[in-house]
């Protein structure tokens, strides 16, 4: 690679690594999305066990919280990867689906997620502690069935609590994201840019040119988060 | 059953534990050189003069919208990349930039500046404006009012979030292994790659972080109560409780 200017390789030409970077981020943005989501349902998870009246319920939820948030994420990421990976192909083995391969992708994708649940879960079950009593109760005196009270009137009224949390934890999964490189084997954002690094030797440019598209996606999500937050405020009267 | 306890405790174990230094090391010399670098940057980020505010806050803004992991991979291969062709290769230094733990070091620490930063400017702009008005109705200078007034208030608004910083900080040098650096984490993957044991090392390594999360906070818990008013139940309402406690 003698001759190549440092534009040449940030394009889409023979000697660009544009495509693989294109690529990268899409990936990236792949996990941290469906990590998102399973984290969503983690974290509703965790918040309906900590608020629940059973002892033991509130019991998993709080040791759920706890030992996650007490450990760091890529260790955790590690255990859950391997363990998971391990564990799941043999349960699923012998409920009869033949032995089964779990993709790279959905393993890191279920243990960021399970990771990202336990700080879902303090977020919403804030959210739902926030919302006035009287607004289920009343949902119920009209009669709604309880998962209409939670659809219809306490998850449209939890979401405009936890935004701002929900935001913060968006802009940490697309950081966290990046953990995934560690476990190799797949060419999110990071690995790719580790590898045209160590291809090309030039380690700052590209290791910067990968900070910058991380700081894209960071700048993009916070203005279309609080363009969100204004507009699930619209109808609130300011205070 | 008992040959992978053994296993954990006679053979893991002993190694990791002789790493601890090694993760307690990194916290608590990123965490005072970054909380060092904390102020200035605050202090610059609420300044009325544009030279200082805008390079504070850009400094931020690229230090939290970027992963660490890319940061310390910046620093370590980048500047790992640019030193030995300077003066520096041949420099009393050499021997020490080598080694991955002064880049990790170095990276953590810009880190923890720019995230302690924000918390201090935040907690420097909550201080009550009438205090600052009657330090200077007693007529204190600009540097009094900061030193006696402003800056004794606001560490004491933001010693719960920084509390809290302290302990992600010590979560996030385990990041620190991944440039070969054989704290807590590094020596589990040093011991995984070399015993084809998967889950045990792993398993050693968190009961540590575990136990040390759980002693760094019980500690930090104990200096807030000593240092902060509003957490010894005394005159002032609390109005900062929002520590981030795990």
């Amino acid at each position: 690679m003698p001759d190549a200017s440092l534009w040449d390789l940030v394009g889409f030409g023979p000697l660009g690594w544009g495509a693989q970077f294109l690529h990268g981020l899409l990936l990236t943005l792949e996990i941290a999305v469906s990590a998102y989501a399973l984290g969503f349902g983690f974290g509703l998870l965790g918040a309906w066990a900590k608020l629940a009246r059973r002892r033991w319920v509130a019991l998993i939820g709080e040791t759920y919280t706890v030992v996650v948030r007490a450990l760091p994420e890529l260790l955790l990421l590690l255990v859950l990867y391997y363990t998971g990976t391990a564990a799941l192909g043999a349960l699923l083995g012998l409920i009869g689906f033949g032995p089964v391969e779990i993709s790279p992708f959905a393993a890191a994708v279920t243990a960021l997620g399970f990771i990202l649940g336990a700080y879902m879960t303090e977020v919403l079950r804030g959210a739902f502690q926030a919302i006035p009593n009287g607004q289920g109760e009343a949902a119920r005196a009209l009669g709604l069935r309880p998962a209409q009270v939670f659809r219809l009137v306490l998850l449209p009224q939890m979401l405009r609590y936890a935004l701002p949390g929900l935001g913060n934890l968006w802009l940490n999964i697309t950081k966290d994201a990046a953990l995934v490189s560690v476990l190799g084997g797949m060419s999110e954002l990071l690995a790719t840019g580790k590898n045209a690094a160590g291809y090309t030797k030039h380690y700052l440019f590209f290791f910067s040119v990968t900070a910058a598209l991380f700081l894209a996606v960071t700048i993009v999500s916070s203005v279309a988060f609080s363009v969100l937050e204004r507009r699930l405020a619209r109808g609130l009267r300011r205070a | 059953m008992g040959g992978w306890l053994d296993f954990l405790i006679f053979s893991v174990m002993p190694k990791l534990l002789a790493a601890v230094p090694v993760t307690l090391a990194l916290t608590f010399a990123a965490g005072a050189i970054g909380n060092a670098l904390a102020l200035p940057l605050a202090l610059a980020r609420i300044s009325p003069r544009l030279v200082l505010r805008l390079p504070a806050a850009l400094y931020i803004l690229l230090l939290r919208g970027t992963p660490l992991l890319v940061q310390i991979y910046l620093i370590y291969y980048g500047l790992g990349q640019m030193l030995p062709g300077t003066w520096v290769r041949h420099s009393f230094l050499w021997p020490y930039l080598r080694d991955g733990f002064w880049y990790a070091v170095f990276a953590l620490s810009l880190n923890v500046a720019a995230y302690s930063g924000e918390i201090l400017r935040s907690a420097l702009q909550a201080v009550p404006r009438g205090e600052v008005e009657a330090a200077r109705a007693l007529g204190l200078s600009a540097r009094q009012i900061l030193r006696f007034v402003t800056l004794p208030r606001a560490l004491g608004i933001c010693l719960p979030a920084m509390s809290g910083e302290l302990v992600l900080l010590l979560k996030s040098t385990s990041l620190a292994s991944t440039i070969t650096v054989m704290d807590v984490l590094g020596t589990a993957q040093y011991i995984r790659t070399q015993s084809l044991h998967t889950y045990e090392p792993l398993l050693g390594a968190a009961l540590i972080y575990v136990a040390l999360v759980f002693l760094l906070t019980r500690l930090l818990n104990r200096l807030e109560r000593r240092f902060s008013p509003e957490k010894r139940g005394g005159k002032v309402p609390s109005r900062h409780a929002t520590s981030i406690s795990v």
